[in-house]
């Protein structure tokens, strides 16, 4: 049977305000455990939590970005229960009036277009951090436990897309993109390796035409896209698998090693919470004026379906192209930078960023700004090639060096002494050499056999290690035969 | 002379003109205190040490001829469930047996902040959840007029230390009637304002939607000035309001001409002692003769408040009492084997009985599956309360009724009968519901216990509420004290 998989994410980000979401402390990563912390997020007896507008502000943006209905009446709840992570053990959250509802982000996957809803953007408070000290680091079996609170009520966003996802690559895609709008909108630097950004995946299979539902697991600890799209991947397997072989599939909390490639099970439906949601009485509701919210819609910047728009447009690249170099806020400004000391073809920036760049990156793992590369080096390694010091094949066998220290290509290329040479006199000696040596193919060329022609070409770049200018060689050995 | 015995503005003149010191002042009371302390039991913990020094530095000011405010030197108790910053904070609690606060509550702070001498902490029910203090975890508040009774509750131990001479004043908390009702069955005046008009932060929660906390005073132009320092916007707390703050003694004034009092049928019925009822109807006489029109009206959904209280307090308590789990401050039960373990034995073994009856209560009512039949059901009774009070409220300027259903009742009469206990505060707790304010004041005596009359005021009508009280007090000229 033919299966075709559906896919909703959850992704919590953690907002980029100065203060937490209930209390002045400040938000600061990777600051000594505890020392970010006041009565109000530890929780202590008597404290009240205050809301942060900025937070409210964020959330706002972010839904009018991805085309949400805002709601002008919002509310708060308190969603009940024990862990040593949440000092109230209850988290400040939404419930049935989140801030935003309705949203959809569409996706450019090349070869067709989709549209994946946005069911609800809400806030709440983000949990403390546990450390295990002794058993296998997890709580069951630890020595003891220590908690730091640092993290324990900086601002979190939860954006929760409808069914609509079919393919881990259109999950990859959907949540790549959500990023870059976040990025754009500089409300979360979105950083999946801090935990700043945040995904949980609920996936199940049915067979293809079908409308109902399959019964669903949750994936957790999808710690990078490739993690994300390598889970899914292995989890609709599973299930396929499983439903092949007449078994079950049960809603159960499933958990993704990325070392072993395989998601096993971390709690089943029986160990679900019951929540207990209720307005929480610390907090007045909140209501917005659709004049404030217009005015929040003015203060957004470009996003990036408008970039893509614009680099068609004005740097006459292929959508194929434009899509890629905006999927990433980073990506595109490194491409923007480029192309504004860049005299030539924008099109050549982006076939080195997408084509060399893109595949050390992937290989290492960065992202395009956590690169040695700058947008100056590319440049650079392009005028060397417009001006005939190097050639392209040159550019390419310096690409690793440059990536991996950092060294402009110039200083690379004289380092090395790769540049090209073009002195007419110094190729028409190469040339009478390699002519010398291979007589009888001058005289198969000289009989008609073309591909002659391609063997001295050849034999000329073999000689100088490359590093003859082709079009030079080509030139002058025309006209020697 | 006893100086024990003066008010706020009484004491205040002295110190004013020297003629005692805040020393002297605060000697007074201690002694007092060393006197009848072991009888009554106000005070969970004495703050002996921190008194005098504050009376010092009071005494120092005027002294050096500083203008001193109203509040100056005079000593005062604090209910244990507000945080004082180094001072233990027990809310009546073993969970909180050795628990003390890193920062101090906004409305501790405003008075401190004032000069007054803070004489210590007094008992109360666990977690404010009682109507007589005998759900203390550490041990019983008696009534000072009969050492036999119980003073109310929760804030038993502030309305003792008042009406015992251990404080001048003292600060309680009112969830359902915890300040009311203890005024009324101790004698002396205390006071729920609005809710919001003080500032709840550093108040632990019991039920945040219906806390607030308010003074007990000897007498209601005590109650005026102290309201004066406690109120004020709390950008800590959301639901503090904004508002001018006015000067509440300026309302105090004899003459009532004009204005209307209701009298809710409800009130009067019921559940009420037939002799309390017959004391308020006596009461009431007296505001004829200050110029005030007195009529009946009616709250008909009044009958469900008391079941709508029930849901509605224990479900915000089951939420807010659940930090207290031993894993970052309070007790914590020793040697448990996981998790699980430590939560349950350390909750079993630090609440008490009635606390873990409304925590059992609460999460019930919150429960998937019950939530719209209870918690949902409750607050559209909350809703048609309110709309009960505005309308009355078109008619009368304020409502009164009794305090409390009973005088004063025995030490364990009631313990083992929660449904009983919970109709001594049927008067106090649709207040509650609706945010309002209102005070309580003594209007005689019954078998030799005091009464308390309950007056209601419209939302943020505490002038009017303080006028009619402060009236009422002058013509009835109700002035015993207890044998102690
Ligand atoms: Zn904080």
């Amino acid at each position: 049977m033919e299966y075709e998989s559906v896919i909703g994410l959850e992704i919590h980000v953690e907002l980029d305000t100065e203060s937490k979401m209930f209390c002045n402390c400040s938000t600061r990563f990777g600051e000594e455990p505890n020392t970010q912390t006041c009565p109000v997020c530890l929780g202590l007896p008597g404290s009240l939590p205050v809301a942060n507008e900025k937070a409210i502000e964020y959330v706002i943006k972010s839904g009018l970005a991805i085309g949400c209905d805002i709601s002008l009446y919002s509310q708060f709840h308190r969603k009940n229960y024990f862990y040593p992570d949440m000092p109230k053990n209850y988290q400040i959250s939404q419930y049935d009036l989140p801030l935003c509802i309705n949203g959809h982000v569409d996706l450019d996957m090349d070869d067709y277009e989709t549209r994946i809803g946005v069911t609800r953007i809400h806030l709440e408070e983000d949990t403390g951090k546990l450390i295990h000290v002794g058993g296998a680091g997890r709580i069951a079996g630890a020595e003891y436990s220590l908690v730091d609170f640092n993290r324990a009520g900086v601002p979190l966003m939860e954006i929760v897309s409808e069914p609509d996802i079919r393919t881990p690559e259109e999950a990859k895609v959907y949540a790549q993109k959500l990023r870059a709008i976040l990025i754009s909108l500089g409300v979360s630097d979105c950083s999946m390796e801090k935990g700043s950004m945040r995904v949980d995946a609920n996936v199940s299979i049915r067979p293809k035409g079908s409308t109902e539902f399959g019964v669903k697991t949750e994936l957790k600890n999808l710690n990078s896209f490739r993690s994300l799209q390598r889970a899914l991947t292995y989890e609709i397997e599973r299930q396929k698998k499983a439903l092949e072989e007449g078994e079950v599939i049960v809603q159960e909390t499933r958990h993704w090693d990325e070392s072993k490639n395989r998601t096993s099970i971390l709690r089943t439906k029986e160990y679900a919470h019951d929540y207990r949601y209720f307005p929480d009485p610390d907090l007045v509701p909140m209501q917005f004026d659709s004049s404030w919210i217009e005015s929040l819609k003015a203060e957004i910047p470009e996003l990036p379906d408008e970039r893509k728009q614009r680099f068609i447009r004005r740097f006459g690249l292929p959508a194929h192209d434009a899509n890629l170099l905006t999927a990433t806020k980073a990506m595109g400004d490194f491409f923007e930078e480029a192309v504004s000391i860049y005299a030539g073809d924008p099109k050549a920036i982006s076939n080195w960023i997408l084509g060399d760049l893109s595949y050390y990156l992937n290989t290492e793992n960065l992202e395009i700004d956590e690169s040695a590369i700058t947008p100056k080096h590319i440049v650079e390694m392009l005028k060397l090639i417009d001006n005939g010091t190097i050639s392209g094949k040159i550019a390419k066998e310096i690409f690793p060096e440059m990536f991996e220290t950092g060294k402009m290509p110039q200083a690379i290329v004289e380092e090395r002494g790769m540049t090209q040479i073009s002195g007419e006199d110094e190729i028409a000696k190469i040339i009478d050499t390699v002519l010398a040596e291979n007589a009888a193919v001058v005289q198969e060329y000289r009989e008609g056999k073309e591909r002659a022609f391609g063997f001295l070409v050849g034999q000329a770049m073999r000689l100088t290690k490359g590093r003859a200018n082709p079009q030079l060689v080509n030139k002058l050995l025309r006209e020697k035969l | 002379m006893e100086l024990y015995k003066l008010t706020i503005h009484e004491a205040h003149e002295k110190l004013v003109s020297k003629e005692i010191s805040a020393r002297e002042f605060t000697e007074s009371v201690f002694s007092r205190i060393d006197k009848v302390e072991d009888k009554v039991r106000s005070y969970l913990t004495l703050t002996k040490e921190i008194a005098f020094g504050q009376a010092e530095k009071v005494d120092r000011k005027i002294a050096s001829g500083e203008k001193i405010g109203p509040l100056a030197g005079i000593p005062a108790a604090i209910k244990d469930v507000m945080c004082v910053e180094g001072v233990r904070t027990t809310c009546g609690s073993k969970i909180l047996e050795n628990y003390v606060p890193v920062y101090t509550s906004t409305a501790a702070k405003n008075l401190l902040n004032e000069g007054i001498i803070m004489t210590g902490k007094t008992n109360m029910d666990e977690f404010a959840m009682g109507s007589s203090t005998e759900n203390s975890r550490f041990f019983p508040t008696r009534n000072p007029w009969d050492l036999e009774r119980v003073p109310g509750g929760s804030s038993g131990g502030s309305a003792t230390a008042v009406a015992a001479g251990e404080a001048i004043f003292s600060l309680g908390s009112d969830t359902g009637g915890s300040i009311r009702q203890p005024a009324a069955l101790c004698g002396i005046v205390g006071m729920k304002p609005t809710y919001g008009l003080v500032s709840r932060y550093g108040l632990v929660a019991f039920a945040s939607s219906l806390d607030q906390i308010g003074p007990f005073t000897k007498d209601v132009r005590d109650c005026a000035i102290t309201l004066n320092y406690l109120i004020g916007h709390d950008p800590l707390d959301s639901t503090s309001v904004k508002i001018d703050k006015p000067d509440y003694t300026k309302a105090l004034s004899d003459d009532l001409k004009g204005v209307k009092i209701g009298v809710p049928r409800e009130l009067m019925v019921e559940g009420i002692d037939p002799k309390v009822r017959e004391a308020v109807e006596n009461a009431l006489e007296v505001f004829g003769k200050s110029g005030a029109i007195v009529a009946e009206t009616s709250l008909p959904n009044l009958d469900y408040a008391l079941s709508a209280y029930y849901i509605i307090a224990p479900a915000e308590a089951s939420s807010n009492l659940a930090r207290f789990d031993g894993v970052r401050y309070g007790y914590r039960v020793p040697g448990t084997e996981d998790l699980m373990d430590m939560y349950m034995l350390t909750r079993a073994e630090g609440f008490g009985d009635e606390v873990k009856r409304r925590i059992m209560l609460g999460t019930y009512a919150l429960s998937a599956g019950y939530y719209e039949a209870y918690y949902g059901q409750a607050q559209k009774v909350r809703t048609l309360i309110i709309r009960d009070f505005n309308r009355a409220f078109e008619e009368f300027d304020v409502l009164v009724s009794p305090t409390s259903p009973t005088t004063a009742f025995k030490i364990g009469e009631k313990i083992d009968d929660p449904l009983q206990m919970y109709l001594s505060d049927i008067c106090t707790i649709p207040v509650n519901l609706a945010g309002l304010p209102a005070i309580s004041v003594p209007c005689g005596m019954v078998d030799e216990l005091p009464v308390g009359l309950h007056i209601i005021g419209k939302t943020l009508g505490e002038e009017m509420l303080l006028k009619v009280a402060y009236s009422f007090e002058q013509n009835f000229g109700w002035n015993e004290k207890p044998a102690l």
